[in-house]
């Protein structure tokens, strides 16, 4: 690590968002604000049979304006979600790729479950029909790594690229090796994740966990850090952003100062589980100490044992109640690869601003749960840092720190 | 002095041998492993054939719960994780947890245990909206690949950054390459990481018959993945994983390890060209090799022998030729190459591990595995692709390519300590 | 097996729903002796037409022929003369 000075930072230059509450950053930030939700009644399959029916859906976007027809025929949904978002992220940064030399530029992005809807329907083909029927655009469609693939193919990107699945924290680690990309010495990279599980294959694997909430108030049914606490929802969308070193891109939307991640310990040790130890990782690897950040964005599953495993973690780091804490997800359900890059997109958007966006569901904190949720109303305030933080199924956890930007400031 | 990653471990699950041995006594044969499917009944597929593991989970140590927990894929990585880590003679329990990563690359994660219980899910595939009342308590491990990592980590204990990389047929290159570099920075002291893929199952099989990419050389299985053979006729489905322990090679010496070799460089580029389409001037796999070789400070002289991806299309074998020759020059045609793919078919983003895996051996052995059923190469493939028979050679570096759907490019230099 | 002629409008249907279709590249007679790259169809794309048609007619067509139907126009006589020979095979099979 000996280049670690000499490194570039590595800015935020545009974002595009594809999310429930907005399909622009401005247009889910004004959502955000207002405490707008954008969960609904699933409308991509009839949901009256299952026993949750409610999602966040990313609603009233014709993707066929925002993604060519070749394309749209070769592509599952969440593909689409991501290419609309890195084109709108490009334009945001006002790059044009063409001139930036090809292998200087990388599209790393975060999957969870592929293309699920695609993947449902070929299945389907297959198993009623006969194996002729599976389509020619299943087998770049379906897999993990479509929408990297897609995105460097559309704008030239010849860089080293990657695709990182860890579920809900993939988001994450997916702008944290865009990070690393930047202090090696690329000149931009595309990233951030998008995800589209609500197919009913996609769904049913979601019921199967028993942790989707079941309750039918779309105000009520997804309360993290709540003492009626009671799972969470799932959404569609995410963001995409558009990394470049701080010396190509004086005018930005925020820093990527820290990254870390880690990894709970097996199921029946009695060792913590990460998120604390990676918060403190990523605050380290910043340069900020505890008191230096403004507002953190917590992963709030809406599990009971694992909204009180983040809330001790915060404290532990912060101090009890001594630094804001919100979770806006309850307004879009969570996104799973999408997640956190659009959690990183509020947080700058936050930051910018000077605004807090406050946390719409909860009102009562659950007993444990000694931390400064933001409830009620947005809190304004300057400041320059924000923590993000995400936790994935089955044990993954990663932290993410970023600073305030010089665009809008 | 900069940190570098030593292999110290290696576990194989492979087809034509459960292990890491049997494998390379496989590969020292020559012997094929392409057979008539046994896995499913695959009548009214156009290619019938592929490289299957004959693998019994409970007699390679796994527990009932396991096994009906885990998916093929995640069988497989768990299994030659264990070979791995006591190949390594490294006692992770004595190690901070914090300090170890695990990074495993999938092309398609846990399909073939999606794919069971979609049939029974969709009732035969006669309903789209699916009967959740048949989902299995583990399907949502199925619906996202990461749970190939999270069984990985959760058998060795590790706490450090795991994730599951996930770049098509370049996967088990790249998750290795993540993981080097993870040691490099600084951010971990060991690394648990390889790549596992199942793909034989009906939906994968009827998606590359669907594009003409498989070999339909139903009648004569055995000889059916002809990697730079004019009678080549598409790659032949494999399937199996290979897990390996790389160590901070300071710390590695210290502690007396028996070291297979370095991870001198690793690159990846995308050619931005096409999702399953390659450019003939292989012009981006030469870009990830010249990286790799830069980052293990040697010249294309400093290769030895090249473990090519040798797929057995037409594409790709004239592509991959061209790469080395634009990144070797005329050392391309001194150095030997080789597809074990023509042995063990293509196990797609396994594949990757698994080449690794035989490099470090080849490398710790001073043998060069050969290209099974190279009798009348392509002339156009005009390099030693080393028909047939095994080789002794003497090798310090040596080079692992591959190539995968979505544009991937990946290349990694193993050198000799 | 039906003795009707494939055309050029049923090619164009099964490459807009396969494929999807670009506004800005009709394909009708005007780009009948246009190159399918050009038009924006690739060999997956030209595949998933063959794929349909082996359905649709139960003819078979061979791997490599996609590499022989450079243009609509090619591929619309190609496919033709696969259906005459499945027809010819008929009649000497009955």
């Amino acid at each position: 690590m000996s280049a670690v000075h000499a490194a570039p930072r590595a800015v935020v230059a545009g974002v595009g968002v594809v999310a429930p509450t907005g399909v622009t950053a401005d247009e889910h930030w004004q959502a955000v604000l207002a405490g707008k939700s954008g969960i609904d009644r699933i409308s991509r399959f009839d949901p009256s049979g299952y026993p949750v029916r409610l999602a966040g859906e990313v609603s009233g976007y014709p993707i066929e304006e925002r993604v060519p027809a070749r394309l749209i025929a070769q592509t599952d949904r969440y593909t689409q979600l991501g290419l609309a978002a890195a084109a709108d992220a490009l334009a945001d940064a006002g790059v044009d790729p063409a001139r930036v030399p090809e292998y200087r530029m990388a599209v790393v992005t975060a999957s969870s479950s592929g293309g699920c809807e695609f993947g449902q329907r070929e299945m389907q083909s297959l198993h009623a029909k006969d194996p002729s029927w599976v389509g020619v655009y299943q087998s770049i469609a379906w897999f993990y790594a479509a929408t990297t693939g897609q995105v460097s193919i559309r704008h030239g990107m010849r860089g080293p690229s990657g695709v990182l699945c860890a579920e809900q924290a993939g988001g994450l680690d997916a702008l944290g090796q865009a990070r690393r990309l930047i202090r090696d010495g690329l000149g931009l990279v595309v990233t951030g994740g998008t995800d589209a599980s609500l197919s009913p294959y996609g769904f049913v694997a979601q019921l199967a966990t028993g942790r989707l909430s079941t309750v039918e108030d779309p105000r009520r049914a997804y309360l993290p850090f709540d003492e009626q606490a009671s799972g969470h929802l799932p959404g569609e969308g995410g963001a995409i952003l558009v990394l470049r070193p701080e010396q190509d891109c004086p005018d930005h939307l925020g820093v990527v100062l820290g990254y870390a991640a880690g990894f709970d310990p097996p199921p029946g040790s009695d060792r913590p589980p990460a998120v604390r130890r990676t918060i403190e990782l990523a605050l380290r690897d910043a340069g900020v100490t505890p008191a230096e950040v403004d507002v953190v964005f917590a992963d709030a599953a809406g599990i009971p044992a694992e909204d009180l495993a983040e809330a001790r973690a915060i404290g532990e780091v912060f101090g009890p109640g001594a630094v804001p804490v919100t979770a806006p997800k309850t307004l879009t359900g969570r996104l799973y690869g999408g997640a956190a890059p659009l959690d990183v997109v509020t947080a700058l958007l936050a930051l910018r601003e000077g605004t807090i966006p406050h946390t719409v569901g909860p009102t009562r904190l659950a007993h444990g749960c000694d931390i400064d949720l933001v409830l009620g109303q947005p809190r304004h305030r300057p400041m320059d840092t924000a923590l993000v933080l995400a936790r994935g199924y089955g044990g993954f956890t990663a932290a993410l720190v970023v600073g305030r930007g010089t665009r809008g400031a | 002095m900069a940190r570098k990653a030593v292999i110290t471990g290696i576990g194989v699950v492979a087809p034509g041998g459960p292990d890491r041995e049997s494998f390379w006594d496989l590969l020292v044969a020559g012997r094929t492993a392409t057979r008539g499917i046994t896995l499913f009944d695959p009548a009214g597929h156009r290619s019938r054939i592929a490289a299957e593991v004959d693998f019994d989970p409970l007699a390679a140590g796994l527990t009932t719960r396991q096994v009906r927990r885990m998916d093929r894929a995640a069988q497989f990585a768990v299994v030659s994780t264990r070979e791995a880590v006591a190949d390594s003679g490294l006692e992770l329990s004595t190690l901070d947890p914090s300090r170890i990563a695990v990074s495993v690359g999938s092309a398609i994660g846990c399909t073939s245990g999606l794919e069971e219980e979609f049939e029974v899910l969709s009732d035969d595939g006669r309903q789209w909206l699916l009967d959740h009342t048949y989902g299995v308590p583990h399907l949502y491990g199925y619906m996202v690949p990461s749970t190939l990592a999270v069984e990985v980590a959760r058998d060795v204990a590790a706490e450090g950054p795991v994730v599951l990389v996930s770049t098509g047929c370049t996967s088990g290159l790249d998750a290795i390459g993540h993981a080097a570099r993870l040691i490099e920075e600084g951010t971990a002291d060991v690394a648990v990481t390889g790549a596992t893929d199942a793909p034989v199952s009906p939906i994968a099989l009827a998606c590359f018959d669907a594009i003409k990419a498989t070999s339909p050389n139903n009648d004569d299985p055995g000889h059916a993945s002809r990697p730079f053979d004019a009678r080549r006729d598409g790659f032949v489905l494999g399937e199996g994983s290979a897990v390996l322990v790389l160590e901070e090679a300071g710390a590695a010496r210290r502690r007396g390890a028996r070291i297979y070799a370095e991870v001198g460089g690793f690159a990846g580029r995308s050619n931005a060209f096409h999702m399953t389409g390659l450019r003939p001037d292989g012009r981006e796999m030469a870009e990830a090799i010249d990286a790799a070789l830069a980052m293990a400070r040697r010249d294309g002289t400093g290769i030895d022998y090249i473990n090519a991806h040798g797929s057995g299309t037409k594409q790709n074998d004239r592509h991959e030729t061209a790469a080395f020759k634009r990144s070797l020059g005329a050392h391309a045609y001194r150095v030997p190459v080789s597809s074990i793919k023509s042995m063990i078919g293509h196990s797609l983003g396994a594949i990757g591990s698994i080449e690794v895996a035989a490099c470090a051996l080849a490398l710790q052995r001073q043998v060069v595995p050969p290209t099974a059923n190279l009798a009348e190469p392509d002339p156009e493939c005009d390099l030693d692709y080393v028909p047939v028979t095994a080789r002794v050679h003497r090798m310090s570096g040596v080079l692992c390519v591959g190539s995968g759907f979505g544009g991937f490019q990946s290349a990694m230099v193993l050198t000799r300590v | 097996m039906t003795t009707k002629e494939f055309t050029l409008d049923e090619l164009a249907e099964i490459l807009r729903t396969g494929s999807g279709a670009d506004d800005s590249a009709p394909l009708d007679v005007s780009t009948a002796h246009t190159e399918f790259t050009e038009l924006g169809y690739d060999s997956l794309a030209l595949l998933d037409l063959t794929s349909h048609v082996q359905r649709r007619y139960g003819v078979v067509i061979p791997d490599d022929a996609v590499e022989d139907m450079p243009t609509p126009a090619v591929a619309v006589r190609y496919i033709n003369d696969r259906l005459a020979a499945a027809r010819g095979t008929d009649v000497r099979a009955h």
